[in-house]
């Protein structure tokens, strides 16, 4: 009697691969614990990619492979991670992991590491890494961890791209450009490293410079805030 | 709690993985990275000669701009008495070393395009902007006065102001047919100005919003020109 009372919790303890609580890893921080909109992390960056779209995806794809894998591989650590210098330990695993997002895209497309080359350092400070690290990956198994790394990532890609289609739409009449995706959509044909020649409807579109700059992303995100609340009732505050 | 041996031993393997990893990948990638460099150095001098090429040098593939490069592209190098040093290739120097250098011992690399109407000298300038370094490469016709094309470049300009010296093609478009000697065939470079261009042939708009930019756009040409002049000379004896 005595040993199926002590195997019963510990049967119930075991992880199923991919259960429902696995599945709210993926997808709370998309919606109801997003990392910009609802814990307001990760701003500076988002302020700062966004006034293209291609670099954000890219931006998006780099933030969530290093958070799903520092994740990984803080919480394989976890418990040899001495607690004294554990923030240290965090950051060498996310400097390590950023810089090789870093030489992998100087490698693979190195104009777009041109653009990022600033920002892609930068995800070392993102507060989102660190803070997944903090709360989720320094108490939790692998495997969760990375799920939890990995919809953070995508929580917070989501948002990124979100904004920088409304700033890259208003600023520059343009989506995707930069990349053989470039395409013109309003305005007179863009400035900006598009074919000069390209015919767009809606020619009288002045484009809206206020867009471009980061300021503008301030005012995006806030109103994104207001809607996902508005839109959101788990959101709102009753106190 | 852990000893504090323990805690010294951890972060000191943890170091020595970390370090060994990532130099093995910067190693190994290394040689991918200078190609890109290279190839991304050259479709920026291919963009000063944009006007006689059939495709623009941003579309083009590395074997495309490669071979541009192979078959109609003459590469020289000039020391600042102009004349052309032997055995070094254009591509070769750095001018943010060169730039370093006592003057007199700087270098410049100089492109020769063999286009239809005859050699095309692309020029390379170099200078400081607002926050960091900007650089550009200016392509001359064979008179060595009219400007066919320029392009530039920074390193850390501010986006949708400085950086619109790269960004915005209409910014380096407006030095074509510009003329970096007056009539009587003094060098007058070209001038970067606020509030409306006054002498059409030497001067062009500045990026507004951009002040200090602009006017290390203008001061970089004055100077990085200057020092052509020489070779210039030779060339045309």
């Amino acid at each position: 009697m005595a040993e199926t009372t002590v195997k019963a919790p510990v049967e119930k303890e075991k992880e199923p691969l991919f259960g429902p609580k696995e599945k709210r890893l993926l997808t709370d921080p998309l919606n109801d614990n997003n990392p910009i909109t609802v814990q307001v992390l990760g701003i500076c960056s988002a302020l700062a990619v966004t006034s293209l779209v291609y670099p954000s995806i890219i931006m998006a794809i780099s933030v969530t492979f290093v958070t799903a894998m520092s994740s990984f591989f803080t919480s394989l650590l976890r418990k040899q991670i001495p607690k004294q210098v554990r923030m240290i330990v965090q950051l060498v695993i996310i400097a390590t992991l950023v810089t090789i997002v870093e030489q992998f895209l100087k490698a693979l497309n190195f104009e777009v590491y041109k653009q990022l080359a600033v920002f892609i350092g930068l995800i070392i400070t993102n507060c989102i890494v660190m803070g997944r690290l903090e709360a989720f990956a320094m108490a939790n198994r692998p495997w969760r961890s990375l799920l939890d790394g990995i919809g953070n990532g995508l929580g917070y890609g989501a948002i990124l791209i979100v904004v920088a289609v409304i700033r890259e739409f208003f600023g520059k009449g343009t989506l995707f450009a930069g990349s053989p995706l470039a395409w013109q959509i309003i305005g007179p044909s863009s400035d900006y490293m598009l074919d000069t020649t390209q015919i767009s409807w809606l020619g009288w579109y002045q484009n809206n410079n206020l867009m471009v700059l980061s300021g503008a992303a301030m005012f995006i995100i806030g109103i994104l805030i207001w809607i996902h609340r508005t839109w959101n009732p788990k959101l709102v505050d009753v106190s | 709690m852990h000893s504090t041996r323990y805690i010294i031993t951890f972060v000191a393997v943890l170091t020595m993985v970390v370090a060994l990893v990532l130099s093995l990948l910067a190693t190994g990638l290394k040689p991918i990275h200078d190609r890109n460099e290279a190839i991304y150095n050259k479709k920026a001098i291919l963009s000063a000669i944009n006007a006689y090429l059939d495709e623009k040098p941003a579309n083009m593939s590395a074997a495309q701009v490669q071979k541009i490069f192979d078959d109609q592209i003459q590469q020289e190098v000039v020391d600042m008495k102009g004349n052309v040093i032997e055995g070094l290739k254009a591509e070769d120097i750095d001018m943010a070393k060169e730039k370093k250098k006592p003057l007199a011992e700087q270098r410049l690399p100089v492109y020769i395009y063999n286009s239809p109407e005859g050699k095309v000298y692309i020029v390379s300038v170099r200078g400081s902007g607002l926050w960091d370094e900007i650089w550009g490469s200016i392509a001359l016709k064979n008179d060595f006065n009219t400007i066919v094309g320029a392009t530039f470049d920074h390193k850390g300009e501010t986006p949708g102001l400085g950086a619109e010296i790269k960004d915005n093609p209409k910014f380096p478009e407006q030095f074509i047919g510009k003329t970096i000697n007056d009539e009587s065939g003094n060098y007058v470079s070209i001038d970067v100005v606020k509030g409306g261009i006054k002498e059409m042939a030497h001067q062009v708009d500045a990026i507004s919003g951009a002040t200090i930019t602009s006017k290390g756009v203008a001061e970089m040409l004055d100077r990085g020109l200057e020092y052509y002049q020489p070779f210039f000379e030779n060339q045309k004896k």
